[in-house]
């Protein structure tokens, strides 16, 4: 047993916690996260010069990484610094270019000149890809795709959209380019975008992608799971810097040993999330691993509300305003809940037992 | 043992329902409902309507313009203007400084002041917090140096609720230094035009404004606006936060807020199933709905011990703490219900083009807004202090 990073593991977390310390902070952050196009592209095309865009393919498929335990740790650093960057779209996105052999678009986002994301959920779709109601049908020797996607990550500036859709055979993926969105900021920031399609014409990627698909979403699950506990990390390390300091009744918060336990249980429920977000990325890619995945959602769901509203709560007045870092980590840690579906999503998973 | 209002109290009811069905404006409670935040006339308008029905100082007694009802009453009438998605006045000039004066006020402030709180001529704020004194009030800093027929004021309040609709801030301020801290604080009015006085914007979590920091510097403050005796301002500032607390459980906006929840999961479609039916959120409401219902009887049981002259104690504590509670959680289960949809801003609400419904546009910014609950107003770990302080005394 070794839960210890291996050492290339180890250099890609500290490289990129250290590029993250340097060059981001939370005002440049929400700078950018609230109006178009949601992000920095400059901060972006520096991401991608570090690699990270790479690292979400394996090698032969063009990229140099592409493991659970990559995508963990560089989400987890993200996570860790708050970044807004639409990692989480590209991720998803890159994956199902590469399987569909799209190398050519792959490497455009490895090297940060475009951007992608995925439209797959609808207005009545959250976590399961049926019923789906967005179709493709076949004109005139190309396919053209109807209905409506919402809750695309980054979508807003990305120039390929990979669509997901029903064909007569199952789910099939579907690329757009420069496609027309409605733009808006997520309540915590960031990109996201809805698309509507009336006959839109559509480049066809693959008929039956349901299997990919899926592990695709599963991968960006792991994802997000590993951006919450950077965040609680952080947002614990945070609590408790400002109950040291913070001074009422002539002492330190930190001396009311109310507040203490209120922070142990924030540490305890961090390290159970840190466990299975362990236990998602082991079982990525066995038979196994969307039970595991929904798992890790639910539980990040839970805790990550509960370390959010605790922080508030112990920060008083101070954890309710905008100029306070540890106020945006907190929203970031509800606000994941609300994608690629939430704890109640994949409870239905969980217990249903098929999790597939 | 009976649950049920009396015939009277009943009819009582009847009668503030059918005042709200023909009074209360749509615009108004729509975005009550769609919690917008309201601009300073919206909350003038119904000011100035519930005046004309003698209907707006809920607390005070008749003589100075309130309308006479005793706890029953007060709560019936809190109730269905929650249920009817009427706006919460603000409390300052009206639940705070209004018994406030008539309690400790002289008599040319009473009749200066107190028609100029029912008219909406001013507008209070409440400057009590610090940065540096918070859940420690008695630690306040600002102070009042009496130079001639005037007090000369320095120092610092914060998260003044609303300054920015204000023309005037009632505060706590020390005139003296005493051993104990308590000893030395007066309750001084303070004109927000007075040369030294400066109101800076608090942004808070939600993006909004609703909250203001206010400097003093050298400000000039007359003699005659010090509000009881000199160094007696923590008694009157308790009298003032203990003074009205009904209504400090919110069952009225819990109720609105189930009832919003139910509507918005009846008509949403989650994954192929409406959610009203999904088995979590069915769980969670049904739970919630448990909770309230308690609560509400709690409320009840509370009020007639007030009736009946024995109320007090741990009991507003309770009140506030489980409030707030089921108040957050009713906040939480209606973001959650969006799933995905929560995500989105919508810029502009009425008309948004996102999937979003749009009274359900601000639902993510309301939750996190409403974290304030169980922060401001005594946080909910002062109030266990107190419930505990009674449990285990000696
Ligand atoms: C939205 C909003 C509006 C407000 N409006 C007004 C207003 O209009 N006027 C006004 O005067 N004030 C207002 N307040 C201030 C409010 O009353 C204070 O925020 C509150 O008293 C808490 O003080 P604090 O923020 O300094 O937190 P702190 O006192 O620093 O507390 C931080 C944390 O420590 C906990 N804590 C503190 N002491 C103890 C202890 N002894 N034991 C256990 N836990 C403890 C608290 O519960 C909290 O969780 C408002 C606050 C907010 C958030």
């Amino acid at each position: 047993m070794d839960f210890n990073l291996s050492e290339d593991h180890e250099i890609l977390s500290n490289t990129l916690r250290r590029f993250l310390s340097d060059n981001t902070s939370v005002e440049g952050r929400n700078e950018s996260a609230f109006d178009a196009p949601y992000h920095s592209p400059d901060l972006w095309m520096a991401l991608c010069e570090l690699g990270i865009a790479g690292a979400f393919v394996s090698e032969d498929q063009g990229g140099f990484g592409g493991s659970a335990q990559d995508i963990a740790v560089i989400f987890e650093e993200l996570g860790g610094a708050l970044c807004v960057e639409p990692a989480l779209g590209t991720l998803m996105a890159a994956r199902l270019l590469a399987e569909a052999g799209r190398e050519d678009i792959v490497e455009q986002l490895i090297a940060g000149e475009a951007r992608a994301a995925l439209a797959v959920y609808e207005p009545e779709l959250a976590c399961a890809l049926t019923p789906m109601a967005t179709v493709a049908a076949e004109q005139g020797g190309g396919w053209v795709l109807t209905g409506r996607k919402s809750a695309i990550y980054g979508a807003p500036g990305a120039r390929y959209l990979v669509v997901a859709a029903k064909t007569g055979a199952g789910i099939g993926l579907f690329l757009l380019e420069d496609p027309q969105i409605i733009a808006a900021a997520m309540a915590d920031g960031g990109g996201i975008g809805e698309l509507v399609l009336d006959n839109t014409p559509a480049e066809r990627l693959s008929d039956i992608a349901g299997p990919e698909l899926e592990q695709a979403l599963d991968l960006g699950r792991i994802a997000l799971c590993a951006e919450a506990v950077g965040a609680m990390s952080s947002l614990v390390d945070m609590t408790v810097d400002y109950l040291n300091q913070r001074k009422q009744f002539g002492k330190a918060l930190s001396s009311f040993q109310a507040l203490q336990h209120r922070v142990v249980d924030m540490q305890m429920e961090l390290e159970q999330c840190r466990s299975i977000l362990i236990s998602a990325v082991a079982h990525y890619g066995t038979p196994e691993a969307p039970r595991h995945v929904s798992m890790a959602k639910n539980l990040v769901g839970r805790a990550g509300r509960k370390i959010a509203e605790d922080s508030i709560q112990l920060h008083g007045g101070i954890g309710m305003t905008w100029e306070y870092p540890g106020t945006h980590f907190a929203k970031r840690l509800v606000m994941i809940d609300h994608q690629l579906g939430d704890q109640s999503d994949h409870l239905m998973r969980i217990m249903s037992g098929t999790a597939a | 043992m009976d649950l049920e209002f009396s015939a009277d109290e009943l009819a009582f009811r009847v009668s503030v329902r059918a005042f709200l069905t023909e009074n209360l404006p749509e615009d108004i409670a729509g975005k009550v409902r769609a919690s917008k935040e309201l601009t300073r006339e919206d909350y003038l308008r119904w000011q100035a309507i519930l005046n004309a029905q003698g209907w707006l100082a809920a607390t005070w007694e008749q003589e100075y313009g309130g309308p006479g009802w005793n706890a029953v009453q007060r709560h019936i009438f809190a109730e269905e203007c929650a249920l009817s998605g009427a706006p919460r006045m603000p409390p300052f000039g009206l639940a705070m400084l209004g018994p406030v004066l008539i309690k400790y006020g002289t008599e040319e402030q009473k009749q200066t002041l107190l028609p100029r709180i029912l008219e909406g001529t001013d507008w209070w704020c409440q400057g009590f917090s610090e940065p540096g004194a918070g859940s420690d009030l008695a630690s306040l800093k600002a102070r009042a140096e009496r130079d001639g027929d005037d007090y000369i004021v320095n120092g610092q309040k914060t998260w003044t609720t609303l300054g920015q609709y204000a023309n005037k801030i009632f505060c706590l301020v020390r005139t003296s230094a005493t051993a104990k801290p308590q000893g030395g604080i007066s309750f001084l009015l303070v004109d927000l035009d007075t040369p030294g006085v400066e109101m800076r914007p608090i942004r808070l979590i939600d993006g909004g404004h609703e909250v203001n920091e206010v400097f003093f510097t050298d400000a000039r403050v007359p003699v005659s606006n010090l509000v009881g005796e000199e160094n007696q301002g923590w008694a009157i500032a308790k009298y003032l936060l203990t003074h009205e607390r009904t209504n400090i459980a919110g069952v009225g906006f819990s109720m609105m807020d189930m009832a919003r929840y139910r509507k918005l999961a009846a008509g949403i479609t989650r994954d192929g199933r409406p959610l009203a039916e999904h088995p979590v959120f069915a769980a969670r409401a049904a739970e919630i709905e448990t909770d309230l219902e308690a609560l509400r009887i709690t409320n009840l049981r509370m009020l007639a011990a007030a009736q009946g002259g024995s109320a007090g104690g741990m009991g507003s504590s309770i009140l506030k703490l489980k409030g707030t509670q089921v108040r957050q959680e009713i906040q939480d289960l209606y973001r959650s219900a969006l799933g995905p949809h929560a995500a989105p801003l919508a810029s502009d609400l009425s008309e948004n083009e996102l999937s979003v419904p749009v009274e359900a546009a601000r639902a993510a910014p309301a939750y996190f807004l409403n974290r304030k609950q169980s922060i401001f107003g005594g946080s909910n770990e002062i109030q266990r202090n107190i419930v505990a302080k009674e449990m285990f005394r000696e």
